[in-house]
């Protein structure tokens, strides 16, 4: 499945791009290089501790990639090839900064809505909202201003390190989410457990952002 | 109704990924068509998550960049 942010970025099929890269074809590589480096700069920050680390790290894939592309196989997508040398080198590399981000357990639990807003035990409706959600504004088509955005990426920041790299990778780089699994090395369960953790909390902050923006 | 609000709202993402077993997602259905607030606790969680696919990207270092250019052009051309 093509993501919508390649389609749109107009890039040609991966047989195509690998057999230019093969071939020398440096508009080609450009053009990867323009097209992915934004989201796996994203990525590698949820790994390691500095911006300057990420650049790294994202350099050493390109690297890689540049030495390897001889051995692709074409049984994955080559962006999941891609992504997957990424997060190899951003492990290693968040091991070696101390930084490791432990994925095998899921330790978030609890609700992901405060429990206070939903009527308690005893009441005729128990469990059921006090009051419903504040409503959003509509955003004008479609799409959330650049200052909302500027405040999700800041929310997304403050997400745990878990939750951060299954979200960004579902959500923000829309990779499928058996490639989520595989490259974090966790169940689908745990995955959609991070995700639904990471995306409540994101509303939540949204929700804030819109009350207070109506004040 | 079989599932109350307080449910719902922990249900929504796998809902939304098609992960539910039927009976339990036809109760999400049920609940859907019965309760304005979590129709609109969902459709939230459906515009946070495509908001998401919007966040603008930061860009490679421009030295970063030519170097990567030039390794490619030296090992590839
Ligand atoms: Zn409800």
């Amino acid at each position: 499945m093509l993501h919508y942010a390649d389609s749109m970025a107009g890039l040609p099929a991966d047989d195509v791009l690998v057999a230019r890269l093969r071939s020398g074809d440096e508009d080609a590589f450009a053009l990867l290089l323009d097209g992915w480096s934004g989201g796996m700069l994203r990525l590698a920050r949820s790994f390691v501790s500095t911006e300057a680390s990420a650049a790294e790290v994202v350099q050493e894939t390109w690297l890689a990639v540049i030495e390897g592309i001889d051995g692709y196989e074409g049984r994955s997508s080559l962006k999941t090839w891609v992504y997957r040398i990424l997060t190899n080198t951003a492990k290693r590399r968040g091991i070696r900064e101390h930084k490791v981000v432990p994925m095998s357990s899921v330790d978030d639990s609890g609700p992901t809505v405060d429990p206070s807003r939903f009527r308690p035990a005893g009441d005729p409706f128990a469990g059921h909202w006090w009051q419903f959600p504040p409503s959003w504004p509509t955003p004008e088509q479609g799409l959330m201003s650049s200052e909302v955005r500027a405040y999700l990426a800041e929310a997304l920041a403050g997400l745990p390190e878990r939750q951060r790299l299954v979200v960004v990778l579902r959500d923000v780089e829309g990779r499928p989410y058996d490639e989520v699994c595989e490259l974090l090395g966790i169940t689908a369960a745990n995955q959609r457990v991070l995700l639904h953790r990471a995306r409540a909390f994101l509303r939540g902050k949204l929700e804030e952002y819109y009350l207070e923006e109506g004040s | 109704m079989s599932l109350d609000c307080r449910d719902f709202v922990e249900q929504v993402t796998l809902f939304l990924d098609g992960a539910l077993a039927p009976e339990a997602e036809q109760d999400m259905i049920d609940h859907l068509a019965l309760c304005d607030g979590c129709e609109r606790y969902l459709d939230q969680m459906r515009q946070t998550a495509r908001a998401l696919e919007d966040l603008p990207a930061d860009a490679l270092p421009g030295d970063t960049r030519s170097t990567l250019i030039d390794t490619f052009r030296s090992r590839r051309a």
